[in-house]
C-alpha cells in the first residue's frame, strides 16, 4: 500500500482537527465493482459526497440500490474499487487492513438491524469489547463501560445477558458499545429494522439525543419513511447513483 | 493490541462454552504426553537397570578363561583345558601397560559353618586385586593382602547374604568359620551389590587367598592352575590394546604357534553390557517416537476443532473486526485457545504419565524413571504442537472479510 509519510499524515489530522467547522466525510467519485463470476456488478457509480461534522443523515432506496455498499465504505469495512473517500481529511483507500481497524475502533460504532451483540456476553462485556482492542487498560474499562450503558438508560442491566434483554434494549446495548469509545461517526444500518414502532420510536429519539447533545454524527440507513424523518437530510440511492439529496425541515 | 489476560479469559471462556468437546480434544493431547512420558520412562529405567549392572559387575573389565580342549575329535568347551596359571596372572600385570589390575580366580562350592548355622555359597580364591576390579568395598573389616596370599593365610571376606545367615544381626568381623571344615578367620564384610547380569545374589559368596582355596579347600590338577583370570584396563579406550597385549602375552607364554589356536579366550564383558545398553537406548527412542506419534495426532484434533470452531464463530470475528479487533487480535485469540487446550491437556497429560510409570513399575515390577527432562520435553513439544497446529485456524479466522462475517448465518 502507499504509505503517506508521517509527518504529511500527521499535519493532516492536525488539519482536521483545527477546523470546527469541517467536512467530516467526503467521497470522490467512488465506485464499487463486483465480480460474479464473469459478471461485472456495479454496485456504486460515481457517487460523490460530503456529510459535515454533526449532521443526522438518512440513506434510502431500495435493495440493490447500492446503500448498504455505500455504508460499508463509509464505515471502513470496504474500500472503493475507483476514486476517494476521505475520512476525517485521511484517504481511507491507501490504508491497510489494520489501520482501517483501528479508524472503526476509534473513530466509528456501527449499529446492526440484528443488534450483533455477542451472546452468552453480559451487556456490560459487550459495550467493553471496542476497548479491548485499544490498548484501555482493564480497570478503566468498566467505569466507561458503566457510564455508556446509562447514557443509553440501562443503567442496572450490565450483568443482563442479550437473551435476557428485549429488542430495543439489545439495540441500546448496541449503541453504547458504539459510543463507548467516543466515536465521532454512528453508522446505524436499518437500527429499527427488528423492532416495533414503540420501541423504534424509542431508538431513534435517542439517535435524536445523541445528535443534538454529543454532537455526533448520525448516518442511518432504512428504507422507512417515517425512520427517515428523524433525521435532517435524506440521500437516495437508485441502481449504485444517489438520485436525490435532500435537507428536510425537521429540527 | 488486546492484552494478554483478557485473551486468556475470553479463550478460556469459549472453551468452558463447549466442556466436552474440549475435553475430547485435550484427551488427545493428554494421551499424547502421556505415552511419551511412560515411554521415556520405562525405556529410560532399563537402560539405567543396564547401566548399574556394568557398575556392579565392575567397569572396563576383561576375562580370560581357560581355552577348549579336544579329545579325540569331540570339542569339549571352554575351560575344560586347564592351561592358566597364578603365573601368567603376574605376568600380565607386570607386562601389559594396559591393564591396571589383575585377579585370578580359583573357585567352587562350600558348605560355611559357623556354630549352629550352615549355607552353601561360592567360595572364590582371588588376590586383592579383585575389590578394585570389581569396585568393590567393605562395609566393616580389613581387605586381605598380598601377604596373606603368600602364606595362603586362613582368612575370608564374606558377602552379606553370607553374613546374613550365618551371623544374623552379630558383628562377623574376627568370628571363625568353617568352609568345608577348615577353620577361617573372617577379616571383613562386603557392601551390598546386588544381582548380577545372569541373575546371581554376587552378596551370597566368600573371598579368600588364592593360594588358600589352592591348597587347603579345593585342590589343583597343577600347582598354580587357576579357574579364570579378571582383569581390568586402565580405561574404556584401552579395552582393545588391553585385549591384543593379554593375547599376545599368553600365546608366547604358552608357546603356540602362529597356525594354532589360542588354548585360552579372552572376553571384553563391559562391551558386551554396554551393546545392551546402547540397544536399550534405541529402544527407548523408537517407543517415544511412537508414542510421539500419538501427540501429533492429538495435535491434529485440536486443529481440527479449531477450525469447527473458528467457522461456527464467524459471526462473532466479523462482530469483533467491525468494533477494531485487528489481524493479530483475532490471530492472538484462537492462538491461545489452542494454547490454552495444549498446556492444560500437556499438564493433565504429565500428571497421567508419572502415574503410569509409576503403575507400570507396581505391576510388572520393571523399574521406570521419570526425568525432569522428558517431562519438560513432552510439555515443551505438546506447546509447539498447540502452537503449530493453532496457528492455521487462527491465520484462517484471521483473514476473513469482516463484510462476509457479520452477514454468516
Amino acid at each position: 500500500m502507499s504509505q503517506l509519510p508521517e509527518h504529511k499524515r500527521s499535519r493532516r489530522l492536525l488539519r482536521a482537527q483545527d477546523s470546527s467547522k469541517m467536512t467530516l466525510i467526503q467521497t470522490k467519485d467512488i465506485s464499487k465493482i463486483y465480480r460474479a463470476g464473469s459478471v461485472e456488478v456495479n454496485a456504486l457509480m460515481n457517487v460523490s459526497a460530503r456529510i459535515e461534522a454533526g449532521e443526522f443523515a438518512a440513506i434510502m432506496g431500495p435493495s440493490g440500490s447500492g446503500k448498504s455498499t455505500f455504508m460499508n465504505i463509509l464505515g471502513c469495512l470496504d474500500t472503493p474499487s475507483r476514486g476517494q473517500y476521505l475520512l476525517d481529511g485521511t484517504d481511507v483507500g491507501t490504508l491497510d487492513r489494520d489501520e482501517r481497524a483501528n479508524i472503526r475502533n476509534k473513530k466509528i460504532g456501527f449499529v446492526f438491524q440484528g443488534f450483533n451483540l455477542l451472546p452468552r456476553t453480559s451487556a456490560i462485556e459487550n459495550v467493553e469489547l471496542p476497548m479491548l482492542y485499544n490498548g484501555l487498560p482493564a480497570k478503566d474499562r468498566k467505569g466507561r463501560a458503566e457510564e455508556a450503558l446509562k447514557n443509553v438508560g440501562l443503567a442496572g442491566r450490565e450483568e443482563s445477558y442479550p437473551s435476557q434483554l428485549s429488542g430495543g434494549q439489545q439495540q441500546r446495548v448496541a449503541i453504547a458499545r458504539a459510543l463507548v469509545n467516543n466515536a465521532a461517526i454512528i453508522l446505524a444500518d436499518e437500527p429499527t429494522g427488528n423492532l416495533d414502532t414503540k420501541t423504534s420510536a424509542e431508538v431513534m429519539e435517542l439517535f435524536t439525543r445523541l445528535n443534538t447533545e454529543s454532537n455526533i454524527t448520525v448516518i442511518l440507513v432504512t428504507h422507512e419513511q417515517d425512520i427517515a424523518e428523524y433525521s435532517r437530510r435524506i440521500i437516495r440511492f437508485l441502481d449504485g447513483r444517489i438520485i436525490s439529496d435532500e435537507r428536510t425541515g425537521r429540527s | 493490541m488486546i492484552d494478554i489476560p483478557t485473551a486468556i479469559r475470553i479463550s478460556f471462556r469459549a472453551l468452558k462454552r463447549n466442556k466436552m468437546r474440549s475435553a475430547l480434544t485435550m484427551l488427545g493431547i493428554i494421551i499424547g504426553v502421556g505415552a511419551v512420558i511412560a515411554m521415556l520412562s520405562i525405556g529410560m529405567g532399563a537402560s539405567k537397570r543396564i547401566a548399574d549392572q556394568i557398575s556392579s559387575i565392575g567397569s572396563n573389565l576383561i576375562m580370560i578363561l581357560p581355552g577348549a580342549t579336544t579329545s579325540a575329535g569331540v570339542r569339549m568347551g571352554s575351560g575344560t583345558q586347564i592351561t592358566l596359571t597364578i603365573d601368567d596372572a603376574e605376568a600380565i600385570q607386570n607386562e601389559c601397560p594396559a591393564v591396571s589390575d589383575v585377579a585370578p580366580v580359583h573357585n567352587g562350592v562350600a558348605q560355611v559353618v559357623f556354630g549352629s548355622q550352615n549355607w552353601s555359597t561360592a567360595v572364590t580364591g582371588t588376590t586383592p586385586g579383585m575389590l578394585a576390579i570389581r569396585d568393590w568395598s567393605l562395609d566393616s573389616g580389613r581387605p586381605f593382602t598380598q601377604q596373606d596370599v603368600r602364606s595362603a593365610a586362613k582368612v575370608c571376606l564374606i558377602g552379606r547374604t553370607v553374613s546374613d545367615n550365618l551371623f544374623g544381626e552379630a558383628d562377623p568381623v574376627g568370628q571363625v568359620i568353617r568352609i568345608d571344615k577348615v577353620p577361617f578367620t573372617v577379616i571383613g564384610v562386603l557392601s551390598v551389590k546386588g544381582q548380577s547380569p545372569q541373575g546371581q545374589d554376587q552378596d551370597d559368596s566368600v573371598y579368600v587367598p588364592i593360594t588358600t582355596a589352592q591348597k587347603k579347600l579345593f585342590g589343583t590338577m597343577f600347582p598354580g592352575m587357576v579357574r579364570r583370570i579378571m582383569v581390568k584396563a586402565r580405561s574404556m579406550e584401552d579395552m582393545e590394546t588391553a585385549e591384543k597385549q593379554i593375547t599376545e602375552l599368553l600365546r608366547q607364554r604358552h608357546r603356540i604357534g602362529p597356525k594354532q589356536e589360542n588354548d585360552f579366550t579372552v572376553r571384553n564383558l563391559t562391551s558386551i553390557m554396554q551393546t545392551a545398553e546402547q540397544s536399550t537406548q534405541v529402544m527407548t527412542l523408537l517407543l517415544a517416537a511412537i508414542a510421539s506419534v500419538s501427540l501429533l495426532v492429538g495435535g491434529i484434533g485440536i486443529m481440527n476443532i479449531m477450525l469447527v470452531s473458528v467457522t461456527e464463530r464467524t459471526r462473532e470475528i466479523g462482530i469483533r473486526m467491525a468494533i477494531g479487533a485487528k489481524t493479530w487480535d483475532i490471530r492472538m485469540q484462537f492462538v491461545i485457545e489452542a494454547l490454552t487446550l495444549s498446556i492444560i491437556g500437556g499438564i493433565a497429560g504429565i500428571i497421567t504419565g508419572i502415574s503410569a510409570s509409576k503403575i507400570i513399575a507396581m505391576i510388572a515390577g520393571w523399574s521406570t524413571i521419570v526425568s525432569p527432562l522428558s517431562i519438560f520435553l513432552a510439555f515443551g513439544f505438546s506447546g509447539m504442537v498447540g502452537l503449530f497446529f493453532g496457528f492455521y485456524p487462527a491465520y484462517k479466522a484471521s483473514m476473513l472479510n469482516p463484510i462476509d462475517a457479520l452477514r454468516y448465518e
